[in-house]
Order: structure tokens, then sequence, then C-alpha cells
């Protein structure tokens, strides 16, 4: 839990559609960025609950966010306009650990979302790959200068067949279930970031349960960053 | 008028800072032997309300008394367990274990929307767990019984010192492919949708037993709280306003007074009961 246990009002500095996406900017105040795949709860004007996102960039005086626009409550979130407030809490949860040798950075559609600030955090420019469903989705690899991108049908992990990226890459992810699977069967040693429904994002409504260490905890506090070797991966995926 | 939690809207070990602002903490349901709950997804945002099916998890009784407890005591917080179980053996087992000295009051969970399995009757419940503790007994009854005042009147009756009102009812949500959005299929209600049915299953109960209530289903600010007073709530509990608002009980608190003030009223205590008495005074705006 942040020092405030109250989700502060942040003022909305401006929005840039990328892609089918939006980045919302918002002033940053006193509010701690935290550490890469970390996450905040967004209030979504209109609705009832919170929405989670990890933290995408961190410009000077800023926290920005993208914003899949797949709800009402997400929708409303991409409406909103520079000078409009919401209320923010976070960061939340456990990001991704920073002391890796060999960053291989791996991201699937709005699962690039934490990866620029992963990379800016990690320095050196990691190499990243990124795979999208579309040309227009893909127009959001923009915010990875230098990611090598693969389009649907191609699989992002097609890229990282063991031999062709090497065994040594410490791979950090972030993308949807099935592709988080594969990255898994393949890479053992990942950070892979999850996601889950979630009403709080701090422990209180045990809703974004995930299968950990086999059996259902809490994503929001053990996670949502989390080793691949905790969360089960079914055979299927290990064969695909 | 004390702010509680709703049972199972707050994890006071993860979140102590949230629970340090309540006059009373309430646990999540402890049933006797350990449930990991429901499958994955349990929860769905719905038209000013949420569902969930999170299906009463918890580390079960053993586990509860010898590792949960002891923790939740160092926090200092006044604490209310939450019993839950299969039968009124059950409840009793767990009432008979619950240290007078640790703990203020037992809330008997007769209500989860989220088990199928068939429980005895409230008042059945009730009077069992009146034979094993000396502790205070709350009744957390459901508003979708056709007369939620009767049930009150036989757990009265039996023995139970108060009421808690109301825990979620049942609905389902569906998705784009009109499957229901959460695993379990159908979940518990909540949010500012129950106000209205929270504030007449008080209302009834509150006439019908004039036991001490605590108000619960839907409050998000401190006029709802005494909107609860005014049906006859003593106490009043926050649930799902917790989720997006961690600060809700100080926020609340700090509502009340304003509230009251706007209303004529001096607290809330002055307001207990108001909106069921003929003689009130309504103030008609000028």
């Amino acid at each position: 839990m942040p020092s405030s246990v109250s989700p502060s009002p942040r003022r909305v500095t401006g929005t840039e559609l990328v892609g089918p996406y939006t980045l919302l900017r918002l002033e940053r105040g006193g509010l701690d960025p935290g550490v890469p795949g970390q996450f905040f709860m967004l209030e979504a004007p209109g609705r009832l609950l919170p929405r989670p996102f990890s933290l995408c960039l961190a410009p000077p005086g800023e926290l920005a966010f993208l914003v899949d626009p797949i709800g009402p409550g997400t929708h409303a979130l991409c409406e909103l306009q520079a000078g409009d407030e919401v209320r923010v809490l976070g960061p939340l949860g456990h990001g991704y650990r920073l002391d890796v040798e060999r960053p291989l950075l791996v991201g699937g559609g709005i699962g690039i979302a934490p990866l620029p600030y992963l990379a800016e955090r990690l320095g050196g420019r990691p190499p990243v790959l990124v795979g999208f469903r579309s040309a227009e989705h893909a127009e959001a690899a923009a915010l990875l200068p230098g990611a090598e991108v693969v389009l649907d049908p191609v699989l992002v992990t097609e890229l990282i067949e063991p031999g062709s990226a090497g065994l040594d890459w410490e791979v950090l992810a972030c993308g949807p279930e099935p592709m988080l699977r594969a990255v898994a069967a393949l890479c053992p040693t990942a950070q892979l970031a999850w996601e889950a429904p979630m009403a709080c994002g701090y422990g209180a409504c045990y809703g974004c349960v995930v299968e950990i260490d086999g059996e259902l905890k809490r994503l929001c506090l053990e996670g949502p960053v989390l080793d691949a070797a905790r969360v089960r991966v079914p055979a299927e995926a290990a064969v695909a | 008028m004390r702010i509680l939690n709703a049972s199972g809207c707050l994890d006071a070990l993860a979140a102590p800072d949230v629970a340090r602002q309540l006059d009373v903490f309430v646990t999540k349901t402890v049933t006797p032997l350990p449930r990991e709950g429901s499958a994955p997804p349990r929860i769905a945002e719905t038209a000013h309300g949420m569902l969930n099916a999170i299906g009463l998890a918890n580390p079960g009784r053993e586990r509860f008394l010898a590792e949960h407890l002891p923790r939740l005591c160092e926090l200092g917080i006044p604490l209310w367990v939450s019993v839950g179980g299969f039968s009124a053996d059950d409840y009793a087992e767990m009432c008979s274990r619950l240290p007078p000295e640790e703990v203020e009051a037992a809330e008997l969970n007769l209500s989860c929307p989220n088990v199928d399995e068939a429980a005895d009757s409230a008042a059945e419940i009730v009077a069992a767990c009146r034979h094993a503790t000396e502790l205070p007994l709350y009744a957390k009854l459901s508003a979708a019984h056709p007369d939620v005042a009767e049930v009150a009147q036989a757990v009265a009756a039996a023995g139970a010192d108060g009421l808690s009102l109301i825990n979620t009812l049942r609905g389902v949500a569906l998705d784009g492919l009109l499957r229901p959005v959460l695993a379990r299929g159908r979940g518990g209600l909540s949010g500012p949708s129950l106000k209205p049915l929270a504030l007449h299953a008080v209302s009834v109960c509150h006439e019908a037993t004039g036991l001490p209530i605590v108000g619960m289903g839907g409050i998000q600010t401190g006029r709802d709280a005494l909107e609860f007073a005014a049906c006859g709530a003593l106490d009043a509990a926050l649930g799902t306003v917790l989720f997006a608002d961690p600060g809700a009980p100080a926020r609340v608190r700090q509502e009340l007074a304003a509230a009251c003030a706007a209303a004529g009223v001096a607290s809330p205590e002055d307001a207990r009961g108001l909106a069921k008495s003929p003689e009130t005074e309504r103030k008609v705006p000028a």
C-alpha cells in the first residue's frame, strides 16, 4: 500500500493516440512512479470501480499510462481531456527485478504497456520483441524505438525459440495469457507480468486470484510480475 | 455511529492502514475447513454495482485461530469474527473457540450467496451459538428472504444480540457473447444498487426487533450512512466503496457530521428511526 491510503486527484496533462490505444498523461505530483511492472488504480470516470494500469512512461513531472478502450471504463479514460482530474492510487504490487545481466523484453498487444518504462529503467537499450494483431495496433511499437515487430499470424514467441535468441537471455515479458504461457514454456526463468480483473488493487476484494505456487492467490499482492516457475504451464502450452 | 467494514471487503493484514480507520474490523468469513474459493473470473462491474463470486475463500478455522487471529489482535482494532459453516454445529464450534478477551463479537454469516450447501435454519444456528459463547452475536441476514423481518424476529428470539443487514443478493452479468462473466455463473451483487433494498430491510427489522443493527449495502458517503441511521441502524459498514476508495472510512465519518447538519439532526443517533416515525416533521423546501 502506498503511504497515502486515499487515491489522490491528478490533473490530466494531455492524451495522445498511439494506434488504437491512448497514452494518458497525468501530472505526477508527489506520486512515486515505482518499479516497472508495478501498477496504479485509475478512477474510471462515471464507473463504480477503478481500473489497474502499469506505468508506461515516467517523463519528468508526469506519469503516462497506455489505455486500450475495451469497455466503458477504459473508454471513459480515453475520453479525458487536458485539465480534467482523475483519482490515482499507487504504485501497487510487485514489479520486475531489474538486477538482470542480459535482459530481453517481450510484449504482446496492450501488454507492451510497461515495457517503455522498463527499458528506460534497465538502461543500455535492451533488445525488445513485440507482437501485434494488426498493423494499426503495431503503431504502438513507436513507444519502443528499435523493437523487432511481428504481426499476427506470426507469434512473438517464434523469435525467441531456443537457439535463435540464445539461452542466456533473461526474458521480461508482458502480454496475453497464451503468450505468457508460451514464454514460460520456452524460458523457465522469465519474469512475467500477468493481468486479472481487479476491483481494489490492494488485496481487499479477493477478485484477482490466479493459480500461483499451486493455489489460488491474489495477483495484486503476489504480482503482477511473477517468476515463470510460480505459475503452472498447462501441457498444451508447453508443446505449442 | 461506528464505521465497520462489511465482512470480506478488506484484509486488515494486507492493508492495516485502511483497517485502522475503522471503529471495528470484521474478518472475512471463517469456515471449519479451508476453502480455496471460486475459480476466476470472480468479479464483474455492473451498472451501479458489482458482482462477486469469491466463494468464501478462507484459511479454515484451525489456521485462522492459530495464525491469523494473533496477528489481527496485534493491530489493536476491536475485532469481530465472521463465522460460517454448513450446520449449526459448525457455527457453534467456531463460536466456542473465539477468545472473548480478543474478540468483541461474532457475526454469523447466515446468508452467503456463493455457497450451495443447505444450511440449518437461521434461528437454529443462532440458538446453537448462543449456548456456545457469551460473546455478542450479530446475525447477518439476506434481504432475499420474502420476509426478512420474520427471520429477524426468529433470530432475536433465539438469542441474537444484533443484526447485520444486508448481505449481497444473487445476480448474473453477461459478456458480449452472452456468456456469464463470472466463472461460477452467478454471484453476489453489491454497491449502490443495493441501497434502497438495504434501507428497507433495516427499516422493517428495526421495527420488528429493536435490536442494534449494522446497516450496509451501497454506502458511499456520510449521507448514505445517515440514511441507514434514519431507517434504524446503530452502526454502518462499508463494503464495495472500500475497493475504489481505501480512505472511505475516514471520509464517511467526516461527511457524517455535515450530513447531520444538512438534515437538521444533531447526530446519527438522533436520526435513528426517524424515517419510520409518523410524527417526524418533514422539511418542505421553501
